[in-house]
């Protein structure tokens, strides 16, 4: 069984149908990425995870549980976090409350514990713990968006477009982290424009059109298949 | 006008001052969090001075302001509730209206269960002692009200800045659904600020009533309005600025009145709200949202 099963997973906004009955699993320890181009429902996917979008119809089970109507506090504290799309930091706390308010479902030695493995990730958010969130650069801030909801001590992290608006060399930065804290044993489900990245870096990869999968696969395999090639990281044919 | 006269208006504006900061803080304390204006919060204020009435008809002093202060807090945490938070997801303006109509429901509720006529503000010796300090005299609550006011500003301050629920407050202010990510019980923290907001207007009710001698179901309407003001007049969501503003108004208010120019002490607030608006719309403190994209 998988850690994170999605059935069927339809959502409206109004009159319209953002996702059209999606299914995929998510293994343990696995980087899954979902792919698409904009208003593929790649957010509204992992939004109505987080239960901040509600659902039209099915089911998402997670460890095991089925977690749609649950309050999103509810489902942080079972170990399921995003990181939202455009870091969303908040720019009046400094670093450091910005990481504690991460921990905020923990207790003070989880804490502690958590704090010291994302000053250990990230040093740079050690050196910058008393400035203002909003006063970081896009890069810090998408790295203590990272750390932030690594202080919730998760067994899946869900990434919202880490690479959007980053320069190439802070992309590769945050995508060895991705690969780093997979290796510690947190499974990593991740949406990205930047599919070439992603695909090279995830197990395995969905593809979604309109909302809608549309292909599957293994990332390295969908890297190679000559469609996808062609419509998201164009190449020619 | 002698020296001493004037220094005895600025010890009264001072006070008044202090009882239009603590309600100036709640205005400003909910507008940060929900981007409400809170419109009965005048009128929680109101109703403030008629628990106190009744509280103090069946107990000694000391239990009747802690019944007062619960009954008030309560009353606070049960409006947001019944009349706020159903339209947590509705646009900004149908919440406005909703607290408008509190506004009137309490006035009239009021009018109906005590009648219109203004009751007597019961006197606590306590309270209305005169002091003589120089050629200065004083009732005790107008000491009392400006030192009362910093202390307990002081410790808000410290429960915003440095606890954890201070820091949810802080976190939501700015951005609810990513709170929501970080596990923060959203309805908690707005409690927790309705709570704040409206026992910092009883312990405010007790320190102006007690100069006022009586409360009408209208009593809150004028205060409220002059306190949202200084709310403005500070830079609403700012709760340093709330203060300042409540002493400004407070002070500047009854030196007029002391001038000969009573007739105007209400028209300078309003004034002072357009001239603000106009001028500097985000208050003295009021910061500017600069969004880093």
């Amino acid at each position: 069984m998988s850690l994170l099963e999605i059935r069927d997973l339809k959502v409206c906004y109004g009159g319209i149908v953002a996702l059209n009955g999606i299914s995929f699993d998510v293994n343990e320890s696995e980087i899954v990425t979902l792919i698409g181009a904009n208003g593929a429902g790649k957010s509204t996917t992992l939004r109505s995870i987080m239960g901040l979008v509600p659902l039209t119809s099915g089911t998402i089970f997670y460890d095991g549980v089925k977690i749609n109507g649950m309050e999103t506090r509810k489902i942080v504290e079972m170990g399921l976090v995003l990181v939202p799309e455009g870091r969303r930091v908040f720019p009046n706390l400094t670093t450091l409350e910005n990481l504690k308010i991460g921990g905020y479902l923990q207790d003070s030695k989880n804490e502690q514990k958590a704090l010291e493995h994302v000053y250990e990730l990230f040093p740079r958010l050690q050196e910058r713990h008393w400035q203002l969130a909003g006063t970081l650069s896009g890069g810090d801030q998408q790295m203590l968006a990272v750390g932030r909801a690594l202080m919730a001590n998760p067994k899946v992290i869900m990434m919202d477009e880490p690479s959007l608006g980053l320069a190439p060399l802070v992309v590769k930065d945050i995508f060895s982290i991705i690969r780093k804290i997979n290796e510690e044993g947190v499974t990593v489900l991740l949406i990205e424009q930047n599919a070439n990245v992603a695909l090279k870096t995830a197990h395995q990869g969905y593809v979604m059109e309109t909302g809608n999968i549309t292909n599957h696969g293994p990332g390295r395999e969908l890297l190679e298949n000559v469609d996808i090639r062609s419509a998201y990281l164009g190449k020619s044919k | 006008m002698s020296m001493t006269t004037i220094l005895q208006h600025c010890l009264t504006g001072i006070s008044l001052g202090g009882a239009y900061a603590l309600i100036a803080i709640g205005y400003t304390l909910v507008y940060g969090i929900l981007r409400l204006i809170n419109f009965a919060h005048g009128d929680i204020f109101m109703m403030a001075g008629y628990f106190m009435i009744f509280a103090l008809a069946s107990f000694p002093w000391p239990v009747a302001i802690i019944i007062t202060l619960v009954v008030t807090t309560v009353m606070g945490i049960g409006i947001e509730r019944f009349a706020y938070k159903p339209l947590r997801n509705a646009p900004r303006m149908s919440i406005m209206i909703s607290a408008i109509g509190v506004s009137y429901l309490l006035q009239n509720l009021s009018t109906y269960l005590f009648t219109a006529i203004p009751r007597g503000y019961p006197e606590l010796p306590y309270l209305k002692k005169i002091y003589q300090i120089g050629e200065l005299s004083a009732s005790f609550v107008t000491i009392l009200t400006p030192i009362l006011t910093i202390v307990l500003v002081f410790v808000l301050m410290i429960l915003v800045n440095k606890t954890k629920t201070g820091m949810a407050m802080r976190a939501t202010s700015k951005d609810f659904e990513t709170a929501k990510l970080m596990g923060i019980n959203i309805n908690r923290v707005v409690s927790v600020t309705f709570a704040i907001g409206s026992l910092l207007a009883g312990i405010g009710s007790i320190l102006y009533f007690t100069d006022r001698m009586s409360v009408t179901p209208f009593s809150g309407t004028l205060p409220g309005l002059k306190c949202f003001v200084a709310a403005v007049f500070g830079g609403i969501g700012n709760i340093p600025g709330a203060v300042v503003g409540g002493f400004f108004i407070g002070i500047v208010e009854t030196l007029l009145v002391a001038l000969g120019y009573s007739t105007f002490s209400d028209a300078f607030t309003f004034l002072l709200l357009i001239i603000m608006l106009l001028v500097k719309p985000t208050g003295l403190f009021g910061e500017k949202n600069v969004e880093k994209v």
